[in-house]
């Protein structure tokens, strides 16, 4: 058994990020850690240490799925870890990340406030009674938008989590597939010299090809 | 003298999550410049619990010789 590490505990931060959301909205601002670190640390040559020892959110849905034992532990279906799916999620994610900023210059430049969340792009949950006093409607709207992008991917997570193995958000999260990106055009040569000698062609384990 | 055994192998669709490296019983997958990863077939006592857990499902166990 191995030993318990504070980062192992990141789940807890997830979870009070999810909650402090729902109570007050413009805590969804908070969120850009979880944007901005995992690219840092890529882009610093920390490859996915983050994906590897900090996701919050990966460790709950393992919590979910293993310890409270709600995942059904099936495979995915083999297209979710495509290229093609993955980077086609990330430049869907990105498309709508970029919406999401559109409407936040809109209001900026005068248009109305929008309270809503929005569910999976789609479903439209009123969020009337969200207190945004404090600060400027353009503020507000990115943290509407915000919340709505983190509550989407986390219900695809739970979605995915509940139908095959814990941390299938994993496979296809956007920011995943943005550092291992970053990474492969940090360290790709580093990595084709480690793992090139592989003759089958059906593994980076350069030992397990010998 | 020729050993055989069995131990886990990474397919090339591995998205380098980690999952795998964190519950490895005898620490013998690492992730390799965050790209995949990589399994050290001296530590690897073929349990199959990364294969178990692997969200991507991209690792198998195969027969491992240390022999050609």
């Amino acid at each position: 058994m191995k030993r318990k590490k504070w980062s192992d505990y990141l789940w807890l931060v997830e979870l009070t990020y999810l909650c402090l959301g729902m109570f007050n909205i413009l805590f969804a601002w908070l969120g850009m850690i979880f944007f901005t670190l995992p690219l840092a640390i890529a882009v610093f040559g920390g490859g996915k240490a983050y994906c590897n020892r900090y996701c919050g959110r990966g460790q709950l849905l393992d919590l979910l799925g293993e310890k409270l034992h709600l995942s059904r532990h099936r495979v995915p279906p083999a297209f979710l870890r495509s290229k093609w799916f993955r980077y086609g999620f990330l430049l869907f994610f990105m498309t709508m990340f970029g919406l999401m900023l559109r409407n936040t210059y809109l209001v900026f430049a005068g248009a109305p406030l929008k309270k809503v969340i929005t569910l999976l792009w789609v479903f439209k949950l009123p969020w009337q009674w969200a207190q945004v006093d404090l600060v400027a409607p353009w503020a507000a709207q990115f943290a509407f938008g915000f919340f709505s992008v983190m509550l989407t991917s986390t219900m695809l997570g739970l979605v995915t989590m509940l139908l095959f193995r814990p941390r299938t958000w994993c496979v296809y999260c956007p920011m995943g597939t943005m550092t291992q990106g970053i990474c492969q055009l940090r360290n790709g040569k580093e990595m084709s010299q480690h793992g090139g000698t592989c003759k089958t062609g059906s593994g980076t384990s350069e030992t397990a090809c010998k | 003298m020729k050993l055989i055994k069995k131990m886990a192998r990474v397919g090339r669709e591995c998205v380098a999550c980690g999952c795998c490296a964190s519950v490895c019983p005898r620490d013998a997958i690492q992730i390799l410049y965050g790209i995949a990863a990589q399994v050290d077939a001296s530590r690897c006592v073929g349990c199959g619990r990364c294969a178990k857990t692997c969200p991507a499902g991209v690792i198998e166990m195969i027969e491992w010789s240390n022999e050609k």
